[in-house]
């Protein structure tokens, strides 16, 4: 046993590249490629603002977290292969989901543990960044509001928190935004019940968890929740949805487009 | 998927199927948040400085470490050091044994009442009833322990055990239980009734059970940690002293000992150190003055040996049991601890209880999980408790064979019942995904045929259903993100 042995457990520090890139490559997301289609866009393109070349590689297409979570290691470990495939140039890999950056930065040394490609995982996994994390650290992005007076509240997913360290990154960009009043809920920290599988697994569970987050959510007045995980977006909106109670539930990534550059 | 609403005739309902008895109590609910709220405070406001908690932690799981790393030779040295203490030690497999030997020694001393402080050892061995069973009486003397035993009910917490529990519902336990008491719902007059019942039960009791906390192996001290001072009476007042642990609980030096009392209190309760720290070398000695005059220690293994053999899952093992997964887990608070039906609830149970009783006994509780790692970010030893849950649900489903260089084979899994939740449909969905996602065309095509049809996915089709009732269905968008990055111009490879 030891004590190093511990991805749980790790923030992972962002890995800086010591300049700032002109390059890098975009990961979208299985999730974000079929339902959030126009937040992964939106990180792409608020990038592309910044200044910095955009690469989507064609190839892409999951982290493997789903399988892995599901005890289907040796899966997760195949769909995990062909996306080291399909990042072959060394230039940072920026995500638009704390989980699946998570899962690359925090899981892959481990799930291939005994592989012949656990180097290239690894050197893969240390190329991962969280894309408001890497706004803010990397990029050092200067952000202008262009639209009108809103109140929104942040909910970070539980593993940009607890596997990527990324916690003040984006709530620093919406603070950067004049028009926006930024009021957090007394349940920030804690999650929102998601869970992939659990969700459907643990329904009653999981739907106790969402309903006391959006009761947080509502108690801040706000109109509009942002996070930068469309797990919990669509866990959280589906329920705000689904109770009729009119929050807008949506990707950080999206809204910061609208408000700096109109959509 | 796995039927985790389904019944497992042997074991009754599981997880998923308890839940919704607990959430639908507002009572319990309410009870467990606010428990949960303050004790999160408290050991929050413990470790202020990021800098200090990382290091005190970091110790910690060195110390465990080091020591489960020398398990065998700790236990032996624990063993002869205790011995010339003049401390008898008994060694017991399984929690049967562990009865047995305890009801023996009772019955040798003629000891018919038992006076016990807090142990979830004996909780694991349900030495209470087993003793029952042959006529000895044991009564709980931790505060908690001892409502609960009134009310005929287990614990739900390993620290607090009746924290579900709220005043107005001791008041009336206490009413209907304690001879001669009007109800109250005075705290002070309810543990002063508590306590006149327990210090009689001290003065007389035949015998006193205790657990460790920690057993010192260079030194054969057993450290026993409480706040009520029932502890040291359960380990002084009788003539006889009877101590339960699991073999996990040794350390090597006392010098391990002062890092650990710095994380073990503070992480449970967000106390600095608890009103007392026992350490119990032996039995009186000659010309002392009290103390009991006989001490025993019986070491239970009861899976833990099992748990040792494979490098990762013997993680498992450094836990002090302080509660702070359980304290801060989303899940725990909103069911609390006898939906869990173990032992050992919360997120530690969760990775003990499938592995000490089996992946057909307890093969869903892993997945009672979002993999949140509330519980990882306040572990005083640094347990890597989401990655072992995820360890578990792997073995549930495809179990890692014990080597054969194993003579004889023990076990023919590492994790006792491996592959319980086996499932072909599970196996073959997830092989379809893997051939889907690791073929870029092909990945492209399904997912434009769900772009383009998945919405027609009925609410009610299974699955969705437990979605969508509490949730709208997710739409799938006409154009994925693949075309719409095409579309804008982005490019597919870095150019050279
Ligand atoms: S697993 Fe860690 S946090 Fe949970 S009881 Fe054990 S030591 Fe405490």
């Amino acid at each position: 046993m030891t004590t190093t042995n511990l991805a749980a457990t790790n923030t992972a520090a962002a890995a800086r590249p010591a300049a700032r890139p002109d390059t890098v490559y975009f990961f979208g997301t299985c999730l974000v490629d079929m339902l959030y289609p126009e937040a992964g866009l939106a990180g792409m393109d608020l990038l592309r603002h910044a200044g910095v070349h955009v690469v989507f590689p064609e190839g892409q297409s999951c982290c493997g977290q789903p399988a892995r979570n599901s005890g289907y290691v040796e899966e997760a470990r195949e769909v995990a292969r062909a996306q080291l495939d399909a990042f072959p140039s060394d230039i940072p890999i920026v995500v638009p989901s704390g989980s699946c950056a998570g899962m690359m930065k925090t899981h892959y040394a481990h799930l291939f543990e005994g592989d012949p490609d656990q180097p290239r995982a690894i050197a893969f996994a240390a190329r991962i960044h969280e894309l408001t994390a890497f706004f803010v650290n990397v990029l050092g992005v200067k952000l202008a509001d262009k639209g009108a007076p809103v109140t929104v509240t942040w909910h970070p997913s539980c593993h940009s928190l607890r596997e990527m360290g990324v916690s003040e990154e984006p709530k620093a960009l919406l603070r950067q935004l004049a028009n926006v009043t930024l009021v957090e809920n007394k349940r920030e920290r804690e999650c929102c019940g998601f869970g992939g599988t659990f969700a459907v697994r643990q329904a009653a569970v999981s739907t106790a968890m969402v309903s006391d987050k959006l009761a947080s959510v509502r108690e801040t007045g706000a109109g509009t929740l942002l996070s930068g995980d469309c797990g919990c977006l669509m866990n959280i909106g589906g329920h705000a949805e689904k109770a009729g109670d009119g929050i807008r539930c949506r990707h950080i990534a999206e809204f910061l487009m609208e408000r700096c550059h109109g959509g | 998927m796995a039927a985790d609403g389904g019944m497992h005739a042997e074991h009754g309902p599981r997880f998923a199927e308890r839940a919704p008895d607990a959430l639908n109590n507002p009572q319990l609910r309410r009870n467990f948040r606010r428990a949960m709220d303050g004790l999160m405070a408290k050991r929050a406001a413990q470790f202020p400085d990021p800098a200090y908690w990382a290091e005190l932690r970091e110790r910690g799981a060195a110390v465990k470490a080091r020591a489960l790393a020398k398990l065998p030779d700790l236990l032996e040295r624990l063993e002869s050091r205790l011995t010339a203490n003049g401390v008898q030690v008994h060694w017991a497999e399984t929690t049967e044994e562990a009865n047995a030997i305890v009801l023996g020694i009772l019955q040798q001393a003629g000891a018919r009442t038992v006076i016990k402080g807090k142990s979830m050892v004996s909780e694991e061995m349900h030495l209470n009833a087993h003793l029952e069973r042959h006529g000895i009486e044991a009564v709980e003397s931790d505060l908690g322990e001892y409502i609960i035993q009134l009310a005929g009910e287990t614990p739900s917490h390993i620290v607090m055990p009746c924290i579900h529990k709220n005043k107005d519902e001791i008041s009336d336990l206490f009413a209907e239980k304690i001879p001669g008491l009007e109800r109250t719902g005075d705290v002070d007059e309810l543990t002063a009734a508590a306590r006149r019942v327990l210090r009689e039960r001290f003065a007389n009791a035949d015998a006193g059970i205790s657990g460790v906390n920690f057993a010192v192996a260079e030194t054969g001290t057993l450290v026993l940690i409480e706040n009520e001072g029932n502890g040291r009476l359960s380990t002084t007042l009788p003539p006889l002293h009877i101590a339960v642990t699991g073999i996990e609980k040794v350390v090597e030096y006392l010098d391990d000992i002062p890092p650990l009392l710095a994380l073990l209190p503070r992480s449970a309760t967000g106390q600095p150190i608890t009103t007392y720290v026992n350490m119990i070398s032996g039995p009186r000695k000659a010309g002392e003055k009290d103390g009991p005059t006989a001490v025993h220690l019986v070491l239970l293994d009861a899976g833990r040996s099992r748990v040792y053999q494979d490098v990762e899952l013997a993680d498992t093992l450094r836990c002090i049991r302080c509660a702070a997964c359980m304290n801060h887990c989303p899940v725990y608070t909103r069911v609390g601890g006898h939906t869990y039906n173990a032992i050992y609830p919360g997120p530690i149970g969760k990775i003990l209880t499938p592995q000490l009783q089996g992946l057909d006994a307890a093969g869903d509780q892993p997945h009672a999980s979002t993999l949140c790692n509330a519980c990882a970010e306040v572990c005083p030893v640094k347990i890597p408790i989401p990655d072992l849950l995820v360890r578990l649900r792997r073995e549930a489903v495809r179990p890692t064979e014990t080597p054969a260089t194993h003579l004889p084979p023990l076990y023919s899994t590492v994790v006792k019942d491996g592959g319980a939740e086996r499932s072909w449909t599970e196996s073959l969905v997830w092989a379809g995904w893997r051939l889907v996602y690791t073929r870029p065309l092909l990945y492209r095509m399904v997912t434009r045929a769900l772009a383009w049809g998945g919405n027609w996915v009925p609410a009610d089709a299974p699955l969705m259903r437990d979605w969508t009732k509490a949730r709208a269905k997710p739409r799938f968008k006409p154009r994925t993100l693949h075309d719409l990055a095409r579309e804008r111009g982005y490019l597919n490879e870095v150019p050279k």
